[in-house]
């Protein structure tokens, strides 16, 4: 029974949380390829800024006394979220809205945004420095120890993890509603069906891609804050996770949203379940089996955890490049 | 006053010019009808009076307006809608999600015109669930009517709209764009099947490399030796 326990722990609650992580960013990467048809490489980047915003909200709040029942970065994520998406809306009417104007070419976009991603990590090693923070600065993370039936051992989650569990449902049920009830989401999915029909149907494609980077920016601010909540936020946070946020976009088809949902939490497990020591679940019935269970039996290597996204990228972009959910092909 | 007045329009893509003085004018309710043989730059006219390509000279008026080289997104506000030949419906949104971003400058209620296009093509009603890119050629065509038909426009512009369909579903859609034309909607269309589509028309513009060669009713232009010889295939 501990031996299941550690596999809820290591193996699907962290597959859960990553997957979370991934999807958020997913769903951003997607829908700016769907309605402005380029891969944003700055998304990664766009996290960390949003973890920052949401720091330095919080000890805003902090030193402006405010004093809350639980860690204060919670309550700075919602505000963040907004200011990150601001952010993005800027980012996008100073760098990339010229270059589609000029008619430039998607790969002069995706240049771009590798420029823009080596601005803002600039920008903000040159003002936060390169240590790791921790994000809670006024009371630590509460750990909970929920205990199985029949184990010693609990199944552990932190507060942000709970957090960031609840939050990726609600984002993914009000993104769904969003785009099937309300006219924008409607016009949103049209645009990236076929841009050209939608602009002679009258429908305002500023608005579109505005809200484009309203939703990409704060989910983007909402995962990268959380995501340095369950860890520490470091300057570089968003370079080992900006591949399997494209891995998870491309494996869900791209410009597809719920694909991206389903690519993000597919890349999560794989990548963690890749990770986790397999002995531990087989050693029970080790007598069974015909051969020595080794110590560890992972079948990849931790420190080599980013190369199962990058299998995962190369198998479907050879057998199945539309992804799960018939994308687009690159 | 014309509905619709095209003078001396010179247009292309770039650099490359392909229309070379078209002229065209069509009053309130007609039918005006774009024949001519491939490349003569018909539906060329239609996307330029569109604002899809470079005018670099002559001017397009819409009632009383100049609309010269305004961009596509704000014709629809004009209440000038525009059927293209090919992609004309967003294939992933159902049916009825299709007319709605029909209707998506309307901020009024637009719930009667929805009904009256489910009326014209009750197969839409049957389907309104169903992505548009599910459907027939024939239906998916009546989609892209119904699209634009809910701006209620004043002008409808359709680029070969029985391209690709059956001699059935042909006859059909011309049955329909009469229906239209009906309720006070003036079209202006442009044809492969020269004959069927002149013989429905007030209007008929036979355009050769560019610039108009003949212009006359449509009854007129099929009775005419000269453009039977040269184009309409005796």
């Amino acid at each position: 029974m501990n031996d299941l326990v550690f596999f809820i722990n290591k193996g699907l609650l962290s597959g859960m949380i990553i997957g979370s992580i991934y999807a958020m960013g997913a769903i951003g990467v997607t829908m700016i390829f769907g309605i402005l048809r380029f891969a944003h490489f700055a998304h990664g980047d766009m996290m960390t800024l949003g973890a920052f915003v949401t720091l330095i909200i919080a000890a805003l709040l902090a030193s402006a006394g405010v004093v809350l029942p639980f860690p204060i970065a919670f309550a700075a994520i919602i505000p963040a979220m907004a200011v990150t998406a601001v952010l993005a809306i800027g980012l996008d009417k100073v760098f990339y809205k010229p270059l589609r104007n000029a008619g430039a070419r998607p790969v002069v976009l995706v240049m771009a945004s590798v420029g823009v991603t080596l601005m803002l990590q600039g920008l903000i090693r040159l003002f936060a420095g390169v240590r790791a923070r921790d994000m809670f600065i006024d009371q630590p993370k509460d750990i909970f120890q929920i205990p199985f039936p029949g184990a010693t051992r609990a199944v552990i989650l932190t507060e942000p993890q709970i957090v960031l569990i609840g939050f990726t449902v609600v984002a993914v049920l009000a993104l769904h509603l969003f785009l099937t009830r309300s006219r924008l989401g409607k016009a949103m999915r049209a645009v990236s069906d076929n841009p050209e029909l939608a602009r002679i149907t009258g429908i305002n494609t500023n608005h579109v891609v505005w809200a484009t980077w309203i939703i990409g920016g704060g989910l983007a601010c909402a995962a990268g804050s959380l995501l340095s909540m369950d860890v520490t936020l470091k300057p570089d946070l968003s370079f080992n996770i900006l591949l399997p946020i494209f891995a998870a976009t491309i494996v869900g088809g791209i410009g597809q949203p719920y694909g991206a949902i389903a690519g993000g939490f597919l890349v999560g497990f794989c990548e963690t379940l890749a990770v986790f020591n397999w002995s531990v679940l087989l050693r029970p019935i080790q007598d069974s089996l015909w051969f020595e269970l080794p110590r560890n039996m992972a079948l990849v290597p931790t420190e080599y955890k980013l190369m199962v996204p990058f299998l995962i990228l190369i198998i479907v972009l050879i057998y199945r490049p539309t992804g799960i959910f018939r994308g687009r092909v690159l | 006053m014309s509905l619709l007045k095209i003078t001396n329009l010179h247009a292309g893509y770039g650099q490359m010019s392909i229309l070379k003085g078209v002229s065209m004018t069509l009053e309130e309710g007609e039918i005006g009808v774009i024949v001519g043989p491939n490349g003569a730059g018909k539906s060329t006219t239609l996307k330029a009076i569109f604002g899809m390509l470079n005018i670099t000279e002559g001017s397009i008026e819409f009632d009383g307006e100049d609309i010269t080289g305004i961009r596509s997104e704000e014709l629809a506000s004009h209440r000038i809608a525009f059927v293209p030949q090919e992609n004309n419906v967003f294939h992933t949104l159902t049916v009825h999600e299709n007319l709605e971003m029909g209707a998506y400058i309307r901020r009024d209620d637009f719930s009667r015109v929805m009904d009256h296009v489910y009326e014209i093509f009750p197969p839409l009603k049957e389907k309104r669930r169903q992505p548009a890119g599910e459907l027939s050629g024939g239906q998916r065509q009546m989609v892209a009517f119904g699209r634009a038909l809910m701006i209620e426009p004043k002008l409808i512009l359709l680029d070969e709209p029985t391209a690709g369909l059956s001699p059935m579903f042909m006859s059909q859609i011309f049955d329909r764009v009469i229906a239209i034309n009906k309720t006070g909607v003036t079209v202006a269309m442009v044809e492969q099947n020269a004959k069927q589509a002149l013989a429905i028309a007030h209007k008929g513009f036979v355009l050769a490399n560019g610039a108009n060669s003949f212009t006359d009713t449509g009854r007129n232009l099929l009775e005419n030796p000269e453009v039977a010889k040269s184009f309409l295939g005796g």
